[in-house]
């Protein structure tokens, strides 16, 4: 593979202005797929959820799934679009074995959805409006297994396997308008537009858009143009963005090696590119064929969706809080300022600690754990926070131990760290370890003066009133007890001995 | 009128993964502007009132529960299948040598 060239960012920026274009595909949780009744459950045995219908067989006649339309209206309405009065189906014709009847059953120019925006809020708390070109549905492909080749990748393989079962699942394809004026701030517009959209997806209840499952991908069409012009560049489209992260680092990427390309006098070829996580670069794929080959033609098999309005209007009352608007609210509530909540967003940690705060945690003690010891580990095993074995009831019960003074932070951590672990709720992980505070004033006493005992230069210049030395008293104290201590009673204990004032 | 080309009918060929002779070429060119000329004269009929029709029906709304039916067994699903390997219908390489 020849090394692409790239300039630096900075030197990209000073002399052209990026273009965008991001097509996210959206995998709806309906039970059953979008013209037939198959089930769309996960890790089904190969080729037992298909029928003659998603096989492509002769005579076989699709039926629409009508939560598929509905949560497509839903997405649609989430996003301001205009729904449609009434559209079809299109065929979209392509010769490849993932999706046996040789064409994909899509929207063409009649999308359900059209003409809205979505505000996305970036870093800084500055609002940003993507507009939004259409929203369509169509159905998902099957997966193909290519064997004979060195890495599993089609290049070199003697032939594929092809499993059904995807083949036929609703996907909702959400296109942006051309996305102009975000300047060097490009890929960060594009991550939170990614990150708002998978949000808004999941407060829809119309998908659960986890991206690392492929509930939820996204294609980067990219461009460049000189300052100050007003005619687009060529584009390229990278294709499978699959993680957020990857969004802004494809955009980053190409936005250097269109410029390299460009400021060299090269030509940009409008062509797919793959991304690659590893190394966060782009290679070519296929050059894109013209948008007239797939000769798409109205679906005879398929009746048209004309949505009752009533039915719309009946929907769009339905529509829940939207998300941007309820992480306002909870930001007020939780008093936290726009940085940490959009941290706190891009861990994908506010259900979380709503559902904590539910459980009976306050909202600082909810975020404290979810934003430091879990999402330590869900960075450290590469696992989403949500996907961590841990329960917003367990880390309510952890906050509330130590509350009420059972458990000191450290004490916490490893019960943390034993749920983790799978031995079991908090309160057998805090019998099984041993891990109660010496609440004993008995033996904490003993401790206090052991360590007084221990330590006599240091108890006299606290006795001399310079209380920052208490420090390394009370750190004797909670070794001497395995860190069980409370440090708050240890430190009073500690005063009231020397006799001094805290 | 003007007539569909061999070109044409060579470019839907390669779409369509036919391989056609050169003398099937120009049949078919022949064929494809007859029918394409009878249905062109559907449209010198319709005037602007009449909309394009997709379906023979009148209808709109067809819609099923997201309720799940029986698919069919693997065995059933892969009994037509050319070839099969690991519950998966094979297929013959998809890319050829670069």
């Amino acid at each position: 593979m020849t090394v692409t060239d790239l300039v630096s960012y900075e030197d990209a920026l000073a002399s052209y202005d990026p273009v965008m274009g991001l097509e996210v595909h959206v995998e709806l949780g309906t039970k059953t797929k979008m013209f037939c009744g198959c089930s769309t459950t996960l890790g089904a045995e190969p080729n037992s959820q298909v029928c003659p219908v998603c096989l492509g067989m002769p005579g076989a006649l699709p039926a629409v799934n009508a939560t598929g339309i509905e949560s497509a209206i839903k997405i649609g309405l989430a996003l301001n679009c205009e729904i449609a009065q009434w559209c079809r189906f299109a065929r979209k014709n392509y010769f490849y074995p993932d999706m046996p009847k040789n064409f994909q059953t899509s929207q063409y120019d009649e999308p359900i959805a059209f003409n809205g925006y979505l505000d996305v809020q970036l870093e800084d708390g500055e609002v940003f409006r993507v507009e939004i070109e259409r929203a369509h549905m169509e159905e998902d492909t099957g997966k193909s297994t290519h064997v004979g080749g060195a890495t599993g990748r089609i290049h070199g393989a003697s032939h594929s396997l092809l499993d059904y079962n995807r083949a036929g699942i609703p996907l909702i394809e959400i296109v942006t308008k051309p996305i102009e004026g975000a300047g060097e701030r490009a890929p960060e517009v594009a991550k939170a537009y990614v990150t708002e959209l998978r949000e808004l997806i999941k407060a829809l209840g119309v998908s659960e858009a986890r991206m690392e499952m492929g509930q939820m991908r996204c294609d980067v069409n990219l461009s460049l143009r000189p300052l100050g012009r007003e005619k687009f560049g060529t584009r390229s489209e990278t294709k499978n963005v699959n993680s957020l992260r990857s969004v802004e680092r494809a955009v980053r990427f190409e936005i250097q090696r269109h410029a390299a390309v460009l400021s060299s006098g090269g030509t940009i070829v409008q062509e797919t590119r793959h991304f690659h996580e590893d190394t966060g670069s782009t290679t070519s794929g296929r050059i894109k064929e013209e948008a007239e080959d797939y000769r798409y033609f109205p679906e005879p098999d398929l009746v048209p969706v004309a949505p009752a309005r009533e039915w719309v209007e009946e929907l769009r009352a339905g529509l829940p809080e939207l998300p941007r608007v309820r992480r306002a609210r909870l930001q007020k509530d939780w008093g936290i300022s726009d940085h940490e909540m959009q941290s706190v967003l891009n861990a994908g940690a506010i259900d979380l600690i709503v559902a904590t705060m539910e459980a009976g945690a306050d909202a600082a003690a909810a975020r404290k754990w979810w934003m430091g010891e879990l999402a330590r580990r869900s960075n450290e095993d590469g696992v989403e926070l949500g996907a961590l074995p841990i329960t917003p009831a367990q880390v309510a019960r952890v906050a509330a131990l130590v509350a009420e003074g059972s458990l000191n932070d450290k004490l916490a951590r490893q019960v943390i760290e034993g749920v983790l672990a799978g031995e079991g709720e908090p309160d057998a992980v805090v019998d099984k370890r041993g891990l109660k505070v010496v609440s004993d004033e008995g033996a904490l006493g003993a401790a206090v003066d052991e360590a007084i005992a221990a330590n006599a230069a240091v108890a006299d210049k606290i006795r001399g009133g310079n209380l920052a030395a208490a420090g390394a008293l009370i750190g004797a104290v909670m070794k001497i007890t395995r860190g069980q201590a409370d440090a708050k009673r240890v430190r009073e204990l500690v005063l009231e001995k020397l006799g001094v004032q805290g | 009128m003007p007539g569909i080309t061999r070109e044409e009918v060579a470019h839907l060929g390669r779409l369509s993964r036919l391989e056609l002779k050169d003398e099937e070429l120009d049949h078919f060119a022949g064929q494809l502007d007859a029918i394409i000329g009878a249905v062109a004269r559907v449209s010198e009929v319709a005037g602007e009132d009449v909309p394009p029709t997709s379906h023979p029906l009148p209808l709109t709304n067809v819609m099923r529960p997201d309720e799940v039916r029986p698919s069919l067994t693997p065995a059933e699903a892969l009994s037509g299948a050319p070839a099969q390997e690991q519950q998966r219908f094979k297929v013959p390489q998809i890319l050829g040598e670069d």
